[in-house]
Protein backbone atom coordinates (compact mmCIF):
# COMPACT_ATOMS: atom_id res chain seq x y z
CA UNK A 1 0.00 0.00 0.00
CA UNK A 2 1.26 3.28 -1.12
CA UNK A 3 2.57 5.58 2.12
CA UNK A 4 3.43 9.03 0.49
CA UNK A 5 4.89 11.22 2.52
CA UNK A 6 6.49 14.64 2.27
CA UNK A 7 10.45 14.74 2.40
CA UNK A 8 11.12 18.07 1.42
CA UNK A 9 10.28 21.31 -0.60
CA UNK A 10 11.74 20.44 -4.17
CA UNK A 11 13.77 23.44 -4.43
CA UNK A 12 15.71 22.71 -1.51
CA UNK A 13 17.85 19.92 -3.49
CA UNK A 14 19.90 21.65 -5.75
CA UNK A 15 20.39 20.46 -9.66
CA UNK A 16 22.77 17.03 -9.75
CA UNK A 17 22.64 16.68 -5.90
CA UNK A 18 20.56 15.18 -3.01
CA UNK A 19 19.86 15.66 1.06
CA UNK A 20 19.34 13.51 3.89
CA UNK A 21 15.60 12.74 4.92
CA UNK A 22 14.89 10.81 8.56
CA UNK A 23 11.66 9.90 9.25
CA UNK A 24 10.11 7.34 11.20
CA UNK A 25 13.85 5.82 12.25
CA UNK A 26 14.60 5.36 9.08
CA UNK A 27 17.17 7.51 6.97
CA UNK A 28 16.83 8.00 3.02
CA UNK A 29 18.41 10.06 0.37
CA UNK A 30 16.53 11.97 -2.29
CA UNK A 31 18.26 12.64 -5.06
CA UNK A 32 17.24 15.89 -7.64
CA UNK A 33 18.87 14.65 -11.24
CA UNK A 34 20.42 17.41 -13.71
CA UNK A 35 17.27 17.63 -15.69
CA UNK A 36 15.10 17.80 -12.17
CA UNK A 37 13.61 14.80 -11.83
CA UNK A 38 13.35 13.54 -8.24
CA UNK A 39 14.66 9.73 -6.86
CA UNK A 40 15.10 8.52 -3.71
CA UNK A 41 16.60 5.58 -1.78
CA UNK A 42 17.79 4.39 1.67
CA UNK A 43 20.43 7.16 2.73
CA UNK A 44 23.14 4.45 3.43
CA UNK A 45 25.86 2.66 1.60
CA UNK A 46 25.05 -1.44 0.94
CA UNK A 47 28.87 -1.69 1.95
CA UNK A 48 30.05 -0.08 5.11
CA UNK A 49 26.35 1.78 6.03
CA UNK A 50 28.26 5.45 5.63
CA UNK A 51 25.63 7.96 5.01
CA UNK A 52 25.32 9.07 1.37
CA UNK A 53 24.41 12.29 2.44
CA UNK A 54 28.06 14.08 1.95
CA UNK A 55 28.39 11.93 -1.70
CA UNK A 56 28.22 12.92 -4.95
CA UNK A 57 25.98 13.09 -7.20
CA UNK A 58 27.42 13.25 -10.97
CA UNK A 59 24.52 12.31 -13.75
CA UNK A 60 22.56 9.77 -12.81
CA UNK A 61 25.39 7.68 -10.03
CA UNK A 62 25.76 8.76 -6.15
CA UNK A 63 29.18 8.33 -4.99
CA UNK A 64 29.69 7.28 -1.79
CA UNK A 65 31.69 9.53 0.22
CA UNK A 66 33.84 7.22 1.86
CA UNK A 67 34.84 4.47 -0.55
CA UNK A 68 33.49 5.76 -3.81
CA UNK A 69 31.25 2.74 -4.29
CA UNK A 70 28.82 4.21 -6.95
CA UNK A 71 24.76 3.08 -7.47
CA UNK A 72 22.55 4.51 -10.41
CA UNK A 73 20.47 6.18 -8.04
CA UNK A 74 17.49 6.03 -10.46
CA UNK A 75 17.65 1.98 -9.93
CA UNK A 76 19.70 1.44 -7.17
CA UNK A 77 22.21 -0.90 -9.10
CA UNK A 78 25.43 -1.07 -7.49
CA UNK A 79 27.98 0.73 -10.29
CA UNK A 80 31.36 0.26 -8.82
CA UNK A 81 33.46 -2.04 -6.36
CA UNK A 82 33.46 -1.74 -3.16
CA UNK A 83 29.75 -2.16 -3.32
CA UNK A 84 27.85 -5.41 -4.34
CA UNK A 85 24.73 -4.89 -3.09
CA UNK A 86 21.97 -2.64 -4.83
CA UNK A 87 20.45 0.04 -3.12
CA UNK A 88 16.80 0.00 -1.94
CA UNK A 89 14.78 2.89 -4.09
CA UNK A 90 11.36 4.52 -3.75
CA UNK A 91 8.83 6.25 -5.39
CA UNK A 92 8.83 9.87 -5.34
CA UNK A 93 7.08 12.90 -7.25
CA UNK A 94 6.43 16.32 -6.94
CA UNK A 95 3.73 17.56 -5.90
CA UNK A 96 2.59 21.42 -5.01
CA UNK A 97 6.51 22.27 -4.80
CA UNK A 98 6.92 19.73 -2.51
CA UNK A 99 9.03 15.88 -2.88
CA UNK A 100 6.88 13.21 -1.47
CA UNK A 101 8.52 9.61 -1.21
CA UNK A 102 6.39 6.53 -1.08
CA UNK A 103 7.90 4.21 1.88
CA UNK A 104 5.57 1.76 1.75
CA UNK A 105 4.28 -0.40 4.48
CA UNK A 106 5.86 0.96 8.16
CA UNK A 107 5.99 -0.65 11.36
CA UNK B 1 59.49 4.75 30.03
CA UNK B 2 56.29 2.46 30.35
CA UNK B 3 57.39 -1.12 30.21
CA UNK B 4 54.61 -2.69 26.97
CA UNK B 5 52.01 -5.39 28.63
CA UNK B 6 51.61 -6.96 25.60
CA UNK B 7 52.97 -6.38 21.45
CA UNK B 8 49.14 -5.80 20.05
CA UNK B 9 48.00 -7.99 17.52
CA UNK B 10 47.45 -6.57 13.86
CA UNK B 11 46.61 -9.66 12.05
CA UNK B 12 43.18 -8.81 10.95
CA UNK B 13 41.78 -12.55 12.30
CA UNK B 14 44.06 -12.59 14.94
CA UNK B 15 43.65 -11.31 19.17
CA UNK B 16 42.71 -7.70 18.32
CA UNK B 17 40.15 -8.29 15.12
CA UNK B 18 37.42 -6.97 16.92
CA UNK B 19 34.35 -4.41 15.12
CA UNK B 20 35.95 -1.81 13.41
CA UNK B 21 35.35 2.39 13.41
CA UNK B 22 32.58 1.55 10.10
CA UNK B 23 29.94 2.60 12.22
CA UNK B 24 31.73 5.03 14.72
CA UNK B 25 31.21 8.95 14.15
CA UNK B 26 34.55 9.95 12.35
CA UNK B 27 35.79 13.90 13.27
CA UNK B 28 35.42 15.38 9.85
CA UNK B 29 36.68 19.36 9.97
CA UNK B 30 33.08 21.52 9.19
CA UNK B 31 33.11 22.18 5.72
CA UNK B 32 29.65 23.94 3.86
CA UNK B 33 28.58 21.24 1.15
CA UNK B 34 28.24 24.04 -1.03
CA UNK B 35 32.08 24.29 -0.71
CA UNK B 36 32.35 20.82 -0.88
CA UNK B 37 30.85 20.17 -3.62
CA UNK B 38 33.15 22.61 -5.48
CA UNK B 39 35.97 20.96 -4.38
CA UNK B 40 34.76 16.97 -4.92
CA UNK B 41 33.92 18.80 -8.75
CA UNK B 42 36.17 16.32 -11.08
CA UNK B 43 37.66 17.57 -14.44
CA UNK B 44 39.13 15.68 -16.96
CA UNK B 45 41.14 18.34 -18.39
CA UNK B 46 43.51 18.50 -15.04
CA UNK B 47 43.57 14.78 -14.99
CA UNK B 48 44.57 14.40 -18.34
CA UNK B 49 47.24 17.35 -17.54
CA UNK B 50 48.70 15.08 -14.80
CA UNK B 51 48.41 12.05 -16.49
CA UNK B 52 49.90 13.46 -19.78
CA UNK B 53 52.87 15.24 -17.99
CA UNK B 54 53.07 11.85 -16.40
CA UNK B 55 53.11 9.35 -18.57
CA UNK B 56 54.84 11.66 -21.58
CA UNK B 57 58.21 12.34 -19.04
CA UNK B 58 57.99 8.21 -18.08
CA UNK B 59 58.00 7.31 -22.09
CA UNK B 60 60.69 10.04 -22.87
CA UNK B 61 63.09 9.19 -20.38
CA UNK B 62 62.73 5.33 -21.31
CA UNK B 63 63.28 6.20 -24.97
CA UNK B 64 66.22 8.05 -23.51
CA UNK B 65 67.51 5.17 -20.91
CA UNK B 66 67.20 2.71 -24.48
CA UNK B 67 68.98 5.46 -26.37
CA UNK B 68 71.87 5.96 -23.90
CA UNK B 69 72.23 1.54 -22.91
CA UNK B 70 75.43 1.03 -22.22
CA UNK B 71 77.04 4.13 -21.54
CA UNK B 72 77.32 6.09 -18.15
CA UNK B 73 74.79 8.19 -18.85
CA UNK B 74 71.96 4.63 -18.09
CA UNK B 75 73.01 5.34 -14.90
CA UNK B 76 71.40 9.32 -14.04
CA UNK B 77 68.67 8.30 -16.86
CA UNK B 78 67.66 4.83 -15.18
CA UNK B 79 67.44 6.60 -11.49
CA UNK B 80 64.92 9.38 -13.52
CA UNK B 81 63.11 7.23 -15.03
CA UNK B 82 63.04 4.70 -11.94
CA UNK B 83 61.30 7.57 -10.09
CA UNK B 84 58.95 8.58 -13.20
CA UNK B 85 57.72 5.01 -13.46
CA UNK B 86 57.73 3.43 -10.07
CA UNK B 87 57.16 6.52 -7.66
CA UNK B 88 54.81 7.69 -9.84
CA UNK B 89 52.97 5.03 -10.34
CA UNK B 90 52.66 4.03 -6.52
CA UNK B 91 50.77 7.57 -6.14
CA UNK B 92 48.60 7.38 -9.53
CA UNK B 93 47.68 3.65 -8.27
CA UNK B 94 46.46 5.46 -5.25
CA UNK B 95 44.27 8.31 -6.49
CA UNK B 96 42.85 6.52 -9.77
CA UNK B 97 41.70 3.90 -7.28
CA UNK B 98 39.72 6.09 -5.72
CA UNK B 99 38.58 6.93 -8.67
CA UNK B 100 38.42 10.78 -8.19
CA UNK B 101 40.98 12.51 -11.04
CA UNK B 102 39.23 12.00 -13.93
CA UNK B 103 35.30 12.87 -14.37
CA UNK B 104 34.83 10.01 -17.03
CA UNK B 105 35.59 7.16 -14.84
CA UNK B 106 36.56 4.66 -17.86
CA UNK B 107 39.63 6.88 -17.30
CA UNK B 108 40.31 6.31 -14.22
CA UNK B 109 39.97 3.01 -14.13
CA UNK B 110 41.84 2.28 -16.77
CA UNK B 111 45.07 4.36 -15.37
CA UNK B 112 44.31 2.43 -12.27
CA UNK B 113 44.84 -0.89 -13.70
CA UNK B 114 47.98 0.28 -15.57
CA UNK B 115 49.33 2.36 -12.50
CA UNK B 116 48.20 -1.14 -10.09
CA UNK B 117 50.69 -3.32 -12.66
CA UNK B 118 53.62 -0.34 -12.44
CA UNK B 119 53.72 -0.68 -9.06
CA UNK B 120 53.07 -4.03 -8.73
CA UNK B 121 50.19 -4.22 -6.65
CA UNK B 122 47.10 -6.67 -7.45
CA UNK B 123 44.18 -4.04 -8.55
CA UNK B 124 41.69 -6.16 -6.77
CA UNK B 125 43.12 -7.03 -3.89
CA UNK B 126 44.44 -3.11 -3.10
CA UNK B 127 40.94 -1.76 -3.80
CA UNK B 128 38.86 -3.77 -1.05
CA UNK B 129 42.41 -3.26 1.22
CA UNK B 130 42.61 0.19 0.06
CA UNK B 131 38.56 0.49 1.34
CA UNK B 132 38.95 -0.99 5.00
CA UNK B 133 42.39 1.24 5.21
CA UNK B 134 39.91 4.38 4.68
CA UNK B 135 37.23 2.72 6.94
CA UNK B 136 39.50 1.41 9.56
CA UNK B 137 42.52 3.70 9.27
CA UNK B 138 45.13 2.61 12.29
CA UNK B 139 43.02 0.22 13.76
CA UNK B 140 45.00 -1.88 15.05
CA UNK B 141 43.50 -5.66 14.08
CA UNK B 142 40.77 -3.90 11.00
CA UNK B 143 43.58 -2.19 8.95
CA UNK B 144 45.19 -3.80 6.41
CA UNK B 145 47.52 -1.10 5.66
CA UNK B 146 49.17 -0.57 8.80
CA UNK B 147 52.65 0.23 7.52
CA UNK B 148 54.40 0.87 11.13
CA UNK B 149 53.16 -1.52 13.32
CA UNK B 150 54.92 -0.97 17.61
CA UNK B 151 57.38 -2.27 17.01
CA UNK B 152 58.48 -0.99 13.64
CA UNK B 153 60.88 -2.96 11.81
CA UNK B 154 63.85 -0.43 10.86
CA UNK B 155 65.48 -2.96 8.84
CA UNK B 156 62.75 -3.44 6.66
CA UNK B 157 62.13 0.42 6.31
CA UNK B 158 65.72 0.34 5.25
CA UNK B 159 64.86 -2.37 2.98
CA UNK B 160 61.79 -0.92 1.26
CA UNK B 161 64.22 1.84 -0.26
CA UNK B 162 64.92 -0.64 -2.42
CA UNK B 163 61.00 -2.09 -2.55
CA UNK B 164 62.87 -5.76 -1.61
CA UNK B 165 60.19 -5.85 0.66
CA UNK B 166 57.17 -4.93 -0.24
CA UNK B 167 57.93 -6.38 -3.85
CA UNK B 168 58.91 -9.45 -2.07
CA UNK B 169 55.18 -9.77 -0.56
CA UNK B 170 53.78 -8.62 -3.33
CA UNK B 171 55.38 -10.87 -6.04
CA UNK B 172 54.68 -13.82 -3.27
CA UNK B 173 51.09 -13.05 -3.03
CA UNK B 174 50.69 -12.76 -7.15
CA UNK B 175 52.06 -16.46 -7.45
CA UNK B 176 49.87 -17.50 -4.46
CA UNK B 177 47.01 -15.56 -6.30
CA UNK B 178 48.14 -16.95 -9.78
CA UNK B 179 47.17 -20.64 -8.15
CA UNK B 180 43.88 -18.93 -6.53
CA UNK B 181 44.98 -19.07 -2.95
CA UNK B 182 44.27 -16.51 -0.60
CA UNK B 183 45.79 -15.76 3.20
CA UNK B 184 42.94 -15.47 6.19
CA UNK B 185 43.22 -11.99 6.19
CA UNK B 186 42.63 -11.17 2.43
CA UNK B 187 39.26 -13.60 3.10
CA UNK B 188 38.64 -11.24 5.51
CA UNK B 189 38.39 -8.20 3.26
CA UNK B 190 37.73 -9.73 -0.14
CA UNK B 191 34.43 -11.07 -1.13
CA UNK B 192 34.05 -14.14 -3.13
CA UNK B 193 32.80 -12.70 -5.86
CA UNK B 194 35.72 -10.47 -6.43
CA UNK B 195 38.31 -13.68 -5.60
CA UNK B 196 38.20 -14.66 -9.24
CA UNK B 197 39.21 -11.28 -10.90
CA UNK B 198 42.22 -10.93 -8.08
CA UNK B 199 43.40 -14.18 -9.59
CA UNK B 200 43.09 -13.09 -13.24
CA UNK B 201 44.89 -9.71 -12.55
CA UNK B 202 48.03 -11.79 -10.61
CA UNK B 203 48.43 -13.90 -13.58
CA UNK B 204 48.22 -11.27 -16.01
CA UNK B 205 50.85 -9.65 -14.00
CA UNK B 206 53.38 -11.88 -13.87
CA UNK B 207 52.86 -13.02 -17.79
CA UNK B 208 53.68 -9.26 -18.44
CA UNK B 209 56.66 -10.33 -16.40
CA UNK B 210 57.58 -13.40 -17.92
CA UNK B 211 57.26 -11.63 -21.22
CA UNK B 212 59.88 -9.16 -20.21
CA UNK B 213 62.28 -11.90 -18.70
CA UNK B 214 61.67 -13.49 -22.09
CA UNK B 215 62.33 -10.72 -24.05
CA UNK B 216 65.86 -9.59 -21.66
CA UNK B 217 66.90 -13.31 -22.55
CA UNK B 218 66.56 -13.40 -26.22
CA UNK B 219 68.15 -9.94 -26.87
CA UNK B 220 70.57 -11.34 -24.25
CA UNK B 221 70.15 -7.60 -22.49
CA UNK B 222 68.97 -6.54 -19.07
CA UNK B 223 67.43 -3.64 -20.75
CA UNK B 224 63.47 -5.04 -21.18
CA UNK B 225 63.79 -5.88 -17.13
CA UNK B 226 65.33 -1.99 -16.59
CA UNK B 227 62.33 -0.37 -18.39
CA UNK B 228 59.43 -3.14 -17.25
CA UNK B 229 59.54 -4.78 -13.95
CA UNK B 230 62.20 -3.54 -12.88
CA UNK B 231 61.46 -0.35 -12.14
CA UNK B 232 59.35 -0.74 -9.01
CA UNK B 233 62.45 -2.10 -6.89
CA UNK B 234 65.11 1.02 -7.69
CA UNK B 235 62.31 3.41 -8.41
CA UNK B 236 60.11 3.33 -5.19
CA UNK B 237 62.43 5.15 -3.13
CA UNK B 238 61.22 8.58 -3.22
CA UNK B 239 57.69 7.32 -2.51
CA UNK B 240 58.80 4.94 -0.27
CA UNK B 241 60.57 8.32 1.98
CA UNK B 242 57.52 10.67 1.38
CA UNK B 243 54.83 7.67 2.11
CA UNK B 244 56.33 6.75 5.44
CA UNK B 245 54.88 10.13 6.52
CA UNK B 246 51.49 9.32 6.56
CA UNK B 247 51.37 7.72 9.69
CA UNK B 248 54.47 6.63 11.18
CA UNK B 249 54.80 7.47 14.58
CA UNK B 250 51.16 8.25 15.23
CA UNK B 251 48.18 7.24 17.62
CA UNK B 252 46.26 3.85 17.04
CA UNK B 253 42.32 3.52 17.10
CA UNK B 254 41.32 7.42 17.51
CA UNK B 255 38.66 8.17 15.53
CA UNK B 256 40.17 11.26 14.36
CA UNK B 257 42.32 11.83 11.13
CA UNK B 258 43.92 15.03 12.14
CA UNK B 259 45.41 12.69 15.29
CA UNK B 260 46.29 9.46 13.09
CA UNK B 261 47.90 11.34 9.70
CA UNK B 262 50.63 13.73 8.88
CA UNK B 263 49.93 16.82 6.10
CA UNK B 264 53.55 17.74 5.20
CA UNK B 265 53.78 20.76 3.13
CA UNK B 266 56.65 19.57 -0.38
CA UNK B 267 57.83 21.31 -3.49
CA UNK B 268 55.87 21.59 -6.56
CA UNK B 269 58.38 18.64 -8.22
CA UNK B 270 57.67 16.18 -4.82
CA UNK B 271 54.14 16.88 -5.06
CA UNK B 272 53.66 16.38 -8.86
CA UNK B 273 55.37 12.71 -8.35
CA UNK B 274 53.43 12.14 -4.64
CA UNK B 275 49.88 13.58 -6.75
CA UNK B 276 49.72 16.12 -3.34
CA UNK B 277 48.93 12.96 -0.69
CA UNK B 278 51.30 15.16 1.40
CA UNK B 279 47.75 16.70 2.18
CA UNK B 280 46.92 13.20 4.27
CA UNK B 281 44.77 14.59 6.55
CA UNK B 282 42.79 16.31 4.29
CA UNK B 283 42.62 13.27 2.06
CA UNK B 284 41.52 10.82 4.81
CA UNK B 285 39.20 13.20 5.87
CA UNK B 286 37.28 13.87 2.91
CA UNK B 287 38.54 11.01 0.15
CA UNK B 288 36.61 12.15 -2.30
CA UNK B 289 38.42 15.65 -3.11
CA UNK B 290 40.90 15.16 -5.88
CA UNK B 291 44.29 15.13 -5.70
CA UNK B 292 44.57 18.71 -7.51
CA UNK B 293 41.86 20.27 -4.81
CA UNK B 294 43.38 19.13 -1.91
CA UNK B 295 45.56 22.17 -1.46
CA UNK B 296 42.47 24.45 -1.39
CA UNK B 297 40.99 22.20 0.99
CA UNK B 298 43.96 22.63 3.38
CA UNK B 299 43.80 26.22 3.68
CA UNK B 300 39.88 25.85 4.10
CA UNK B 301 40.51 23.79 7.14
CA UNK B 302 43.89 24.30 8.53
CA UNK B 303 43.00 26.51 11.78
CA UNK B 304 40.79 23.45 12.67
CA UNK B 305 43.88 20.98 12.55
CA UNK B 306 47.31 20.40 13.85
CA UNK B 307 50.14 22.68 12.30
CA UNK B 308 51.28 21.13 8.80
CA UNK B 309 55.07 19.70 9.05
CA UNK B 310 57.00 22.70 7.10
CA UNK B 311 58.92 19.94 4.98
CA UNK B 312 59.71 16.04 4.69
CA UNK B 313 62.78 17.03 7.28
CA UNK B 314 60.70 18.41 9.29
CA UNK B 315 58.48 15.32 9.45
CA UNK B 316 61.22 12.72 9.88
CA UNK B 317 62.79 14.73 12.60
CA UNK B 318 59.84 13.33 15.05
CA UNK B 319 59.23 9.91 12.66
CA UNK B 320 62.51 8.60 13.89
CA UNK B 321 62.87 9.35 17.34
CA UNK B 322 59.33 7.89 17.88
CA UNK B 323 60.20 4.79 15.50
CA UNK B 324 63.15 4.53 17.86
CA UNK B 325 61.58 4.48 20.89
CA UNK B 326 58.92 2.46 19.88
CA UNK B 327 61.26 -0.56 19.59
CA UNK B 328 61.18 -1.39 23.21
CA UNK B 329 58.34 1.00 24.66
CA UNK B 330 55.22 0.13 22.53
CA UNK B 331 53.09 2.49 24.20
CA UNK B 332 54.54 5.57 22.67
CA UNK B 333 53.41 7.49 20.20
CA UNK B 334 53.67 10.95 18.60
CA UNK B 335 50.40 13.31 20.08
CA UNK B 336 49.36 15.96 17.49
CA UNK B 337 48.52 18.98 19.36
CA UNK B 338 44.75 20.16 18.08
CA UNK B 339 44.67 24.49 17.39
CA UNK B 340 42.76 26.60 20.10
CA UNK B 341 38.74 26.34 18.98
CA UNK B 342 39.50 23.37 16.60
CA UNK B 343 36.51 20.54 16.79
CA UNK B 344 36.47 18.57 19.87
CA UNK B 345 37.85 14.48 18.53
CA UNK B 346 34.79 12.16 19.23
CA UNK B 347 34.56 10.32 22.35
CA UNK B 348 33.97 7.37 21.00
CA UNK B 349 36.08 3.59 22.54
CA UNK B 350 36.13 0.88 20.44
CA UNK B 351 35.18 -2.09 21.66
CA UNK B 352 37.80 -3.43 23.08
CA UNK B 353 39.39 -6.96 22.77
CA UNK B 354 41.96 -7.85 24.91
CA UNK B 355 44.76 -9.57 23.07
CA UNK B 356 46.53 -12.54 25.75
Amino acid sequence: MPNWIRACAADEIEEEDLIRFDHDGRTFAVYRSPDSEYFCTDGLCTHEQVHLEDGLVMDYVIECPKHNGQFDYRTGEALRTPVCVNLTTYPAKLENGDVLIDIGETG
Amino acid sequence: MTAPAFARDYRLTGAESGPGFAHAEWYASPVPRKRMKELMKRSDRAGLIDFGLWAGLTIAFGALLIWVWGSVWAWPVALVYGVLYASGAESRWHEYGHGTPMRTRWMNDAIYQLASFMSLKNPVLWRWSHARHHTDTVIVGRDPEIAFPRPPSLLNWALNLLHVVATGKEMWKSLRLSAGLLTADQKDFLPQSERPKAFRAARAHLGILILAGIAANLLGSWLPLVLIGGPTFYGSWLHHVMATTQHAGLAEDVPDHRLNSRTILLNPVFRFIYSNMNYHVEHHMYPMVPFYNLPALHEDIRDDCPRAYPSLLAAYREIVPAVIRQQTDFNHYVRRPLPAGAGPTPAYQRPLIAAE
